[in-house]
């Protein structure tokens, strides 16, 4: 079972988002996680890269493959976690925590009502 | 519809992640590619191998027959050995690479890859037909009579005595199934039945393959996740098969061996017997051996902190595209991006630099001896 945080929105495509005033945190879903297994490599995008939502900024890797990560929210990439590219293995370990990716400062808030809520991704997941 | 194993209910069971691979529905992993790598490597793994082939060929000519169609000498196999080997067309390039196996006086066994099943038999076929002592010869695609499996790691010799009991029933005479040495195959009674079992695999680590019917192969499974249990085993997938085999250098049909590809290129010329007499492809071979190839197959490690390097990546030396990746991976072992792939026979010195093309940037790597990984 898993663990989808009620304060969270998410996409079809498994990212989370937490919205802090205008800034967006994005990661993977726990459930995410659990399908990718073993991620040994995370790549983000450049810091002040503008992407609009559902543009493809960062890619996971596992063991078997590599998966895009498409940004949930279109604005300007105002900060990167390093730390998960030096230990990936904090997106297995902490998806909601140490293996964020970016922060994203929204461009256009609006789009954040178009996002899942916890009840409809875990519909989504068949949870 | 993809077919499915005798052991397609076990995978279920055990909450398997289940992929195409080449039309059956197979485990890719269970728990983690991970996991079950280093199981392998430190302790033991069972694989479900159910969807490669069978052909059984025998009769005073099948010898004869197979030493003209397949590149190893099979003269040299006794009853109760095998070989690995390669089956070329006339222009020496790789139809499949498999293992041979002589059970007893002119009975051989083949075990072929389950995507080159129909190929194979068709090539096959064609062969015998022009076979000059064809009425001596008897060849059969047994595939669809067997299921199998492989048990591999370290540890298994600990436990596979408590799995298939017993001394063997076969030509090859052995008291127990791990007085089998590396390449010997028994047959082997289990449960009333008799199944085949040989000291063979494909992820660098000692152990067993033992091939029988769908019913026997079932009981073999349960039995040593039962019996294997209290050494470390577990279920394994096909992804921890490829990274294991990929750390060893083994070479996977599709990727590193084609009908593009001759056993030269790929680097098992060793399996390539040219003074056996005549057989499919030996002058072109030969030619090769004696004058050079125009493509080498490689083994890199990545020396770049970077994504893992992936099958089809481009490979670069010199400043110019010259090869691309065949087979790819994170190596769960060393912990590093490892791969095989072809390149000018200029770029294929171990220790020489190369770089990988990742998602249009070029990050270094280095060309080392096969294996990648050594126990």
């Amino acid at each position: 079972m898993s663990n989808i945080p009620s304060d969270l929105k998410y996409t079809k495509s498994h990212e989370w988002v937490r919205v802090s005033g205008d800034t967006a945190t994005v990661g993977i879903s726990d459930h995410a996680q659990g399908e990718l297994t073993d991620v040994v490599f995370v790549e983000l995008p450049e810091a002040g890269r503008k992407v609009k939502a559902g543009e493809a900024c960062a890619v996971v890797e596992s063991v078997k493959t590599a998966s895009d990560i498409y940004s949930p929210v279109s604005g300007e990439i105002v900060a990167l976690n390093q730390p998960v590219t030096d230990n990936p293995a904090l997106v297995n370990t902490e998806p909601y925590a140490g293996g964020w990716f970016f922060k994203i400062k929204l461009s256009n808030p609006a789009e954040l009502n178009a996002l899942l809520s916890p009840e409809d991704y875990k519909k989504q997941i068949g949870g | 519809m993809l077919k499915r194993t005798a052991l397609f209910s076990a995978h279920q069971n055990l909450g398997a992640r289940l992929i195409d691979f080449g039309g059956w529905e197979m485990p890719v992993q269970y728990t983690s590619i991970t996991d079950e790598h280093l199981a392998v490597r430190n302790a033991a793994g069972i694989f479900d191998i159910s969807h490669m082939g069978e052909v059984t060929v025998s009769g005073a000519g099948a010898a004869d027959f197979l030493n003209s169609i397949l590149t190893n000498d099979i003269r040299k196999l006794t009853p109760g050995i095998g070989q690995y080997t390669l089956m070329c067309n006339e222009r020496g390039t790789v139809i499949d690479d498999l293992y041979a196996y002589r059970l007893c006086g002119d009975v051989y066994f083949l075990i072929i890859n389950a995507s080159r099943i129909e190929a194979d038999v068709a090539w096959m076929q064609a062969q015998a037909v022009k076979f000059p002592r064809r009425s001596e010869l008897s060849l059969t695609d047994a595939s669809h009579n067997y299921a199998a499996v492989a048990v591999q790691g370290p540890r298994v010799k600990e436990f596979i005595n408590a799995v298939i009991p017993g001394a063997s029933i076969s030509a090859l005479r052995v008291n127990a199934v791990t007085d089998l040495k590396k390449n010997q195959i028994g047959g082997f009674k289990f449960e009333n039945q008799s199944v085949l079992v040989s000291r063979t695999g494909y992820t660098g680590e000692d152990g067993f393959e033992t091939v029988g019917s769908d019913d026997a192969i079932r009981h073999v499974w349960d039995k040593t996740l039962a019996a294997g249990a209290p050494f470390g085993v577990k279920p394994c997938g096909l992804g921890a098969r490829d990274t294991l085999r990929t750390e060893v250098c083994y070479p996977l049909y599709g990727h590193e061996l084609d009908e593009e590809t001759t056993p030269i290129e790929a680097g098992v010329g060793f399996f390539v017997s040219l003074d056996k007499g005549e057989f499919n492809g030996r002058s072109v071979l030969a030619e090769q051996k004696a004058s050079g190839v125009r493509k080498k197959l490689i083994a890199f490690k990545m020396t770049d902190k970077c994504a893992p390097p992936r099958p089809h990546y481009p490979i670069w030396a010199n400043g110019a595209s010259v090869g691309s990746v065949t087979s790819g991976t994170q190596s769960p072992s060393l912990n590093v991006g490892i791969g095989m792939g072809f390149v000018p026979p200029e770029f294929a010195k171990p220790d020489t630099t190369i770089e990988i093309e990742i998602r249009g940037k070029r990050f270094a790597a280095v060309v080392v001896q096969k294996p990648i990984y050594h126990r």
